[in-house]
């Protein structure tokens, strides 16, 4: 794209620059810093300029939107057709309460649905379990049966909203649960569109919601993509995940490369699984996280798709170009937030969401300022929502697409996040795979180690943080939290309870000793009869215990 | 559960040559969210504590096991969920029951101000919020923690 001899003068003139002008100014007045680097600590240069791209090809690694490798965007339009999905993550106490959440969001603008699922749900317990005790309702929404369910969308019609649903270890059996829920409302499973995160490799990376060891739980996973190329084909089967290798403390080259490591190890399972490459992979989609060193994140989000293209098309040999594309959920960044001066979050969302704008996301999460301190209130989630809509219909940031395209400093920091993040996929290659090196805790120490070099950046004051390390108060400004009712606990064990008495005990025994003997067995799809056993309100703890039985729990190797 | 022994013989204080102080670093609950706990769990060991981690999704049932197994003189706990409130008065009961009421126990996590004077009287020790610096932490538990006799 550059004349090569032009790129030498510049070198040459950068050089001159550097030794003479640079030197003299700095000798006059020296750095505030002793090295300038990114939040994930890799250090930035002074100046970009376009000599160390000898080698760029404009088309061959930008290209058009729409095309091939994607690096611009996936869509020729981007958002001049349509701006990016709203979709505030959210979930608390019963069903009721979220689904009046839900139906709020909405009528402030919001344009998709995502459920945060109470601790207890995350693990495959029910409410009156003893391991769900204090928990009910407190960091989700409460969900047992499909009776739950059928509340929470009381009056969304899942033919006209996509939901995302943030499940993992049970993924199966809550998406089981929401196929019944559209069957009751009259809608085709063909025609339901959402989101199962189901991505268990980075649960056991980082965010630890896992019931079942890897190999059975890579076998879930492949029967869900089958069960949905062949019956739900709008439904998005994982949502590959680097959001919470990040908040676990990685740097942004590790949430690159563990992520698209996990998405290769999820893509390889469908195709020994023996299902075409081309009839699952459109439908895997990723989920990244929107940290606070803004050109960093942008060009994270730009490898991402240029990387995954690549290895789709020239690892995989996909054919569909809708399986090149890397399309994407974005959520800025919860663990930087803090909970001194809490206003100051409502900035750091800001920019966080601008960057995943600018990166050509596909929806957007943007964290209320309360998130480090309770579950969001109201009038915090709609700042949150609010702000995404100024970056959408005031800031002019969505008139053009990659509007940073071509920035020496971007392009040349896209180029070396893919580079470092492939350095690490083949390492994780020669390890045996992804669920090879999670065995090995290769991952889970990387991650680790990263998240306690940061911190030691930020006591040492290396890493200013304002309001916490740098800028303090005296006294914080007090901002109104939302408190979760203690009696949600009582009413929801009690429902459970009830679920369990109402209902036709011959078929939902029937149901679990078919999805046991399923699962005893190679080549059923379990999909099926866990959508049966969600017809019949057989409850997720019980699907869960039936599975735990035949196919083995995973636990914390706890490490440190 | 991962023990470590601390690499710094000579950060500990001669008061407490003896033995040196054990402290188990609990995660009780269903959350997942483990980097706070590992950070303090490394730095403590770092700092010459004795360190005993139980590793994510316990009952208070297994951490007060883990605690009399160990003969540890302090717990730190690590709540994100929410359900702190019945977490700690829960685990400070079973340590009464255990006679191991003399074990300090303290905490951190997600835990809105309102409640940290509720479970301060209910029997918690100290409860350190979000922001706090790990050096904190390290200093509370050497000067506080001594090995039980």
């Amino acid at each position: 794209m550059y004349d090569r001899k032009k790129l030498a003068g510049i070198a040459t003139r950068r050089k001159k620059w550097q030794d003479e002008e640079l030197a003299t100014s700095l000798r006059k007045s020296p750095p505030r810093l002793e090295r300038f680097s990114t939040v994930s600590d890799e250090e930035i240069d002074i100046l970009y300029t376009p000599d160390p791209l000898s080698n760029f090809d404009w088309e061959e690694d930008l290209g058009y939107p729409g095309q091939y490798p994607y690096t611009r965007g996936v869509q020729p339009t981007m958002y001049r057709g349509r701006l990016w999905t709203m979709r505030q993550f959210a979930g608390f106490g019963s069903a009721e309460d979220t689904n009046a959440r839900f139906k709020f969001l909405f009528s402030q603008g919001q344009t998709g649905l995502s459920t945060a699922f109470h601790f207890p749900t995350l693990m495959g317990y029910d409410s009156d379990s003893p391991r769900a005790r204090g928990e009910v309702g407190m960091c989700g929404v409460a969900v047992d049966s499909l009776k739950d369910m059928e509340i929470l969308f009381d009056g969304i019609p899942l033919d006209k909203v996509t939901t995302s649903m943030t499940i993992n270890g049970p993924a199966a059996m809550i998406f089981a649960m929401y196929l019944a829920v559209a069957e009751k409302q009259g809608v085709p499973f063909h025609k339901v569109g959402g989101t199962i995160q189901n991505d268990i490799l980075k649960e056991y990376i980082a965010q630890h919601s896992w019931i079942f060891p890897p190999e059975p739980s890579m076998r879930i996973i492949t029967d869900i993509l089958a069960y949905c190329a062949d019956n739900v084909p709008r439904w998005n089967t994982i949502s590959i995940s680097g959001y919470h290798i990040r908040e676990a403390g990685s740097t942004a080259v590790q949430e690159l490369a563990f992520t698209i490591a996990d998405g290769i190890a999820y893509v390889q399972a469908g195709i020994d699984a023996g299902i075409p490459v081309d009839k699952f992979a459109p439908r895997l989609s990723y989920f990244f996280n929107a940290h606070m060193d803004f050109f960093e994140e942008i060009a994270k989000y730009r490898a991402a798709r240029r990387m995954w293209a690549r290895i789709m098309r020239e690892r995989f040999h996909a054919k569909d170009e809708n399986s090149w594309k890397l399309r994407f959920h974005t959520q800025t960044a919860g663990c930087a937030l803090t909970a001194q001066q809490p206003m100051n979050n409502v900035v750091r969302v800001a920019l966080q969401a601008l960057s995943g704008v600018l990166g050509g996301t596909q929806s957007l999460h943007t964290n209320s300022m309360d998130e480090t301190m309770a579950l969001p209130t109201e009038q915090a989630v709609t700042v949150a929502l609010r702000t995404q809509q100024i970056i959408a219909e005031e800031s002019g940031v969505a008139n053009t697409i990659d509007p940073l395209g071509g920035s020496f400093f971007v392009e040349q920091l896209t180029n070396g996040m893919e580079e470092k993040a492939m350095e690490y996929i083949r390492k994780i290659d020669e390890m045996g795979g992804m669920v090879a090196a999670i065995k090995q805790g290769y991952p889970q120490r990387e991650v680790a180690d990263a998240a306690f070099h940061f911190q030691r950046l930020v006591d040492a004051g290396k890493k200013r943080i304002v309001g916490l390390n740098a800028y303090r108060s005296q006294e914080d400004t007090l901002i109104p939290l939302l408190k979760i009712d203690d009696r949600v606990e009582k009413r929801q064990v009690t429902r459970t309870k009830e679920v369990r008495r109402g209902r036709d005990a011959k078929k939902a025994r029937a149901c679990l000793t078919a999805l046991k003997e399923g699962s005893l067995t190679p080549n059923v799809n379990l999909m099926p009869l866990l959508v049966d056993a969600a017809r019949g309100y057989v409850t997720l703890g019980e699907m869960c215990d039936t599975l735990r039985e035949t196919m083995g729990v995973y636990t914390d190797p706890a490490m440190f | 559960m991962a023990t470590a022994k601390g690499k710094g013989e000579a950060a500990a204080t001669p008061k407490k040559a003896a033995r040196k102080v054990r402290i188990l670093v609990g995660k009780p609950g269903l959350d997942g969210h483990d980097r706070g706990a590992k950070i303090i769990a490394r730095a403590l060991r770092d700092a010459g504590v004795e360190v005993i981690y139980t590793g994510l999704h316990q009952t208070p049932e297994m951490i007060v096991s883990a605690a009399a197994q160990e003969d540890v003189d302090g717990i730190g706990l690590s709540i994100l969920s929410g359900a702190h409130n019945y977490l700690f008065p829960r685990i400070l009961q079973l340590l009464r029951e255990k006679k191991m009421g003399d074990v300090v126990l303290f905490g951190g996590g997600i835990i809105p101000d309102d409640d940290i004077p509720k479970l301060v009287r209910k029997g918690v020790d100290r409860v350190f919020t979000p922001g706090t610096p790990i050096q904190e932490i390290v200093d509370y538990v050497n000067e506080r923690i001594q090995p039980r006799k």
